[in-house]
């Protein structure tokens, strides 16, 4: 009713959506990345984000600008991911999917709870002083931080899809993810392929969650809704689709902000997760008609 | 030999239950827990053990049990709406009448109305296979959490209490020594309850067709085994017992909240499933060992990761997923097969051995 009666409130919530769309957009790559890879659902995705924005913050409390953060951010999670990875998570690569999903989920509960330590539980944001573009007589704000994450998530997502073409890394990881048995047998090294696949997904977790710290809030806690919207982001457009998950990661974001107006902020989490169950729902009796199930 | 064993354990868990809070009354608490978490372990292993289906949503029904229990409590003998919009100043104590009849009626709606729930939701997501249903199950879990924070009558994020132990002429009611003894004998015989009604559950044609599911759903389902019904009626018992160890749990804890007591995703939820792969999946004693030595390291060793027990649980979880996935009785089946019943040849093992470790 509200929406119909105030129509510049729509595109208000359009806006904000695609903005912040676009940066679940890159989390979800760096999930189809790792996904299609080692077939591996990082649990702790949203963990690293939210990591990522807090080193952004400490930069900004430093008294730096928090855009000079980015690449600290991308620096910091490309070097713990690598870590990672080569204390815990390549003994899962292989193993039974569940395994995976929970060694992760261990690794998330770890990096939330020494976030809550280190950087304390109260709402932080790093400011940037952009300021604010008014349109049609104010009556739609956007602020031009979001703008700017906007166009830097775009321009990483183009970024890493042009390494994955053009670089010799690129091109290995591109041809494990087809067949890691025949690629190891054409001399590939797979395990490093995984570890640097494992790390470029962190570094891009890392960069996504700068641009949160400065679009939005952060709190040690608000991890597992942005590993569920990847999740979400990444079965709606499909494994290896990557056009698909710019555009759902767009439409959930957009999704998400016209719900927030229609039943309320304090359901975002709620609204986040029974979607998760909707979809999931809808796409299995889809293919339970045709007698088969989600792969 | 197996046999004879097993009847040991049973005498012994039996005589333990019966004995230890009269031994240990400082640990009435955590002994009770520890029944509580076996249910939760054995309950758990029904999906994610036998059946091959890893789910995080059972909480759900923990947390449902709780609120439908306390509520169906209060509202017995009071206005709902009136004690939590009191929160707990204003006192409302029941009489031993009012108690007593409001408790089993309590407990009951909290089996029956998740294991309806559980029918219901399971025809829908039990569709899902593999990680679908793990994510989808974590999804249900954590959505109720936060849908519960806006439920008014039920206090919303601020929680409510449960009724109060009767008193009789200002004195505690003696019964089995009082409110916390009788919860404690409560969940106690809700475990041998949960753990007899298991294992005639898996030596039966069900446990069988469970175990098929797991091994392989679509030839069970081609060999003609309705393996939907299957699924949902499993899914249905653990509903059925983990909301009757929800609605115990709540007037063992006395205070009901969202997301930290009744749909605690993050501590129980990662607990039950921790305990069954401790102990070994798809076991039926597996569980048990599991949560027995789980709420034993969490007690002693609890105290000690002040402010860290989080961290303590994350790394805990990474160790026994990455070092331990087949878990104790896993272990046990590898090293000594013979205590399964499994007739060994000595010599051909031996040769197997050496075969594995040639390659």
């Amino acid at each position: 009713m509200i929406l119909i009666q105030a129509p510049f409130l729509n595109l208000q919530a359009l806006l904000d959506g695609l903005m912040v769309g676009s940066i679940f957009a890159l989390v979800a790559y760096g999930m189809a990345l790792v996904w299609g890879v080692m077939n591996i659902i990082n649990v702790a995705q949203g963990e690293y984000v939210i990591l990522g924005g807090y080193i952004t913050f400490a930069v900004y409390k430093l008294g730096i600008h928090p855009i000079y953060g980015m690449p600290f951010s991308f620096l910091f999670l490309f070097i713990l991911g690598y870590i990672l990875y080569r204390i815990i998570v390549f003994r899962v690569v292989d193993k039974d999917m569940f395994i995976s999903i929970l060694a992760t989920f261990g690794i998330s509960i770890m990096i939330q709870q020494f976030m809550n330590m280190i950087f304390g539980s109260q709402v932080e944001t790093a400011l940037t002083g952009f300021g604010t573009i008014f349109l049609f007589d104010h009556n739609i704000t956007l602020a031009l931080v979001k703008v700017f994450s906007f166009v830097v998530s775009i321009i990483g997502a183009i970024a890493v899809i042009y390494f994955m073409k053009i670089s010799k890394l690129g091109r290995a990881i591109r041809a494990t993810a087809q067949n890691a048995r025949a690629a190891r047998i054409l001399g590939v090294d797979t395990e490093k392929v995984y570890a640097y696949t494992y790390a470029i997904n962190a570094g891009l977790c890392g960069l996504a969650g700068s641009l949160v710290a400065m679009t939005y809030t952060l709190h040690p806690y608000i991890g597992l809704p942005y590993t569920v919207r990847s999740f979400m982001i990444v079965i709606i457009a499909g494994l290896g689709n990557i056009p698909g998950v710019l555009a759902s990661g767009l439409g959930l974001g957009a999704l998400e902000e016209f719900s927030a107006y229609l039943i309320g902020q304090e359901f975002r989490i709620g609204f986040i997760f029974s979607l998760l169950v909707i979809i999931l729902v809808y796409r299995s009796k889809k293919l339970a008609k045709k007698r088969e199930y989600l792969k | 030999m197996k046999d004879k064993k097993e009847f040991t354990a049973i005498i012994a868990i039996i005589i333990a239950g019966i004995f230890l809070p009269s031994l240990m009354p400082v640990y009435r608490v955590q002994l009770s827990e520890l029944w509580i978490f076996m249910v939760f372990a054995s309950t758990w292993n029904i999906q994610g053990g036998k059946m091959g289906y890893n789910t995080f949503g059972n909480i759900l029904f923990f947390g449902l049990g709780m609120y439908i229990c306390a509520s169906t409590q209060i509202s017995y003998a009071f206005d709902l709406a009136e004690w939590t919009a009191a929160g707990g100043v204003k006192t409302f104590v029941h009489t031993v009448k009012q108690y007593f009849i409001g408790l089993p009626l309590g407990l009951l709606l909290a089996g029956i109305i998740p294991a309806l729930i559980a029918g219901f939701l399971g025809s829908l997501i039990l569709g899902l296979r593999g990680h679908y249903f793990a994510i989808g199950t974590l999804g249900i879990g954590i959505a109720a959490g936060e849908f519960a924070t806006s439920v008014s009558i039920w206090g919303g994020g601020q929680g409510m209490t449960v009724p109060v132990w009767p008193k009789v002429d200002g004195q505690d009611l003696e019964i089995l020594g009082g409110g916390m003894n009788f919860f404690y004998y409560l969940s106690f015989v809700l475990f041998i309850i949960t753990f007899f009604v298991l294992r005639w559950l898996f030596s039966t044609r069900f446990g069988l067709i469970l175990t098929a599911i797991r091994d392989n759903e679509d030839k069970a389902e081609a060999m003609g085994v309705p393996t939907m019904r299957y699924k949902v009626s499993g899914w249905v018992v653990s509903a059925f017992f983990m909301g009757i160890a929800g609605g115990i749990y709540g007037n063992i804890n006395g205070y009901i909240e969202p997301t930290e007591v009744a749909f605690a995703g993050a501590t129980f939820g990662v607990y039950m499933v921790l305990m069954t792969i401790l102990g070994g999946k798809g076991t039926l004693w597996g569980p048990i060992i599991g949560a027995l030595i789980f709420q034993v390291f969490k007690e002693f060793f609890w105290t000690f990761f002040l402010g860290w027990q989080l961290v303590a649980l994350g790394f805990l979880i990474v160790i026994i997923v990455t070092f331990f996935p087949e878990g104790i009785m896993g272990w046990l089946r590898n090293n000594k097969p013979e205590w399964f019943g499994e007739v060994i040849d000595h010599k051909a093992r031996l040769a197997q051995v050496k075969i594995n470790t040639d390659d």
